[in-house]
């Protein structure tokens, strides 16, 4: 049972899939410019994440080895093909502000990282586990650097004014904002784990 | 097909909406292959040589065979899959006829199949040049002229890149921003200076 928990808990600090391990950033960066497109983003990421995890641990006996990569971007295909047709039905103004960020969860190093890592290797209980916690990681890091370049770049949180009369600094809502945030980021967290040493 | 609409394309695809520094397509590779200018080049050169073949494969395949058979809806799978079988094509045919290329950049075109930039391009052509369900005029050379200029985008950002950081190897930075945090620092303060490109309009 214990074991069972490390493997969702570890997805969120120690194996971090944004600030740990390093994957992903694309649509990281790309589209962290408010909190809600954060979020939106996250979830999508997660969907497919959970989805091509069950599917490839279920069907894991049956693909051969040579074959595996191709079966594997199938199947993320699908669901990404899934997650975008939903977002075109019923969020019409998310699915315009992630672009074409959507699709390219297909090509995101996370997804396919954790199926070749863990998912065509453990069961179903095991590789849904780590596919929620991957997931959860992956959105916490979203909407914390979104967190802090909403409030910075536009003074709101979530789209509320915090703070009257805080003039907003625009280059956080840039593209070079997105890139000081996360190199920062990277940083600190370095920063922490050296001192624990 | 006018030469005003391809300069646009090359002006806004290389600078203002370059593709690692404004669209943050393609930045695994420029982050970890960016600490030595040959490197960089090889592998932008097999970038760029990859987005402009699968620009033109994705485009024929989106126009005759999606759009025809309504099957839309498969764009993001068949263009994985397409650009998947076309860099093993590619790979087969430089090892056979050039083996000197294929030492140049033959273990990069492998790691290219999941670079978003080449995904990126494909998907960005799509909805640029096809609008209510059909291709504008000229829409083909247009799309391979965009995958060019994107590649071209690709190459000068990984060249500076590389650049900078070559020299920075010799400096004494912070140790918790060694490699990465750096890079992105870097990338950031050279992102900043190519929105100077953006009051550039047509």
């Amino acid at each position: 049972m214990k074991n069972l928990i490390k493997e969702f808990t570890k997805g969120i600090i120690k194996e971090n899939p944004t600030f740990v391990l390093a994957l992903g950033l694309c649509p990281t960066l790309a589209v962290s410019v408010t909190v809600g497109n954060g979020l939106g983003m996250g979830a999508a990421a997660t969907f497919v994440l959970l989805g091509s995890s069950i599917i490839i641990s279920l069907v894991r006996d049956f693909i051969p080895g040579k074959i595996r990569i191709p079966c594997f971007i199938v199947i993320i295909a699908t669901f990404v093909t899934v997650t975008e047709l939903c977002l075109k039905a019923y969020s019409p103004v998310l699915d315009r502000a992630l672009g074409i960020y959507v699709p390219l969860i297909v090509v995101n190093c996370i997804v396919l990282g954790r199926a070749e890592a863990f998912a065509c290797k453990h069961n179903l209980l095991r590789s849904f586990l780590d596919g929620l916690g991957m997931g959860v990681g992956f959105t916490l890091a979203l909407v914390l650097i979104s967190a802090i370049r909403e409030f910075l770049g536009a003074g709101k949180l979530l789209g509320f004014t915090l703070i009257k009369g805080f003039e907003p600094v625009f280059v956080f809502g840039m593209p070079s904002g997105a890139l000081l945030v996360i190199g920062l980021l990277l940083g600190f967290f370095n920063f922490l784990k050296n001192r624990k040493i | 097909m006018n030469l005003q609409g391809f300069l646009s394309i090359f002006i806004s695809s290389v600078f203002i909406y370059n593709v690692i520094l404004s669209r943050f397509l393609g930045l695994c590779p420029f982050v970890a292959i960016s600490k030595n200018t040959k490197q960089a080049f090889a592998m932008s050169a097999a970038v760029t040589f990859v987005i402009t073949a699968s620009s033109a494969a994705t485009w024929l395949i989106y126009n005759f065979l999606l759009l025809p058979f309504n099957l839309a809806y498969l764009r993001t799978l068949s263009f994985v899959l397409v650009i998947a079988a076309l860099v093993q094509l590619i790979e087969m045919v430089i090892r056979k006829t050039s083996p000197v290329l294929y030492r140049a950049f033959g273990i990069y075109l492998t790691l290219i199949t999941t670079n978003c930039a080449v995904l990126g391009a494909a998907v960005l052509n799509i909805d640029m040049f096809f609008a209510g369900g059909k291709a504008v005029a000229g829409s083909f050379y247009y799309s391979v002229f965009q995958g060019i200029c994107m590649g071209l985008g690709y190459t000068l950002a990984m060249l500076l890149m590389s650049g900078i950081r070559e020299r920075l190897e010799l400096c004494n930075v912070p140790k918790a921003l060694k490699d990465f945090p750096l890079a992105f620092i870097i990338a950031s303060i050279l992102s900043l200076s190519f929105m100077g490109f953006s009051g550039f309009k047509f």
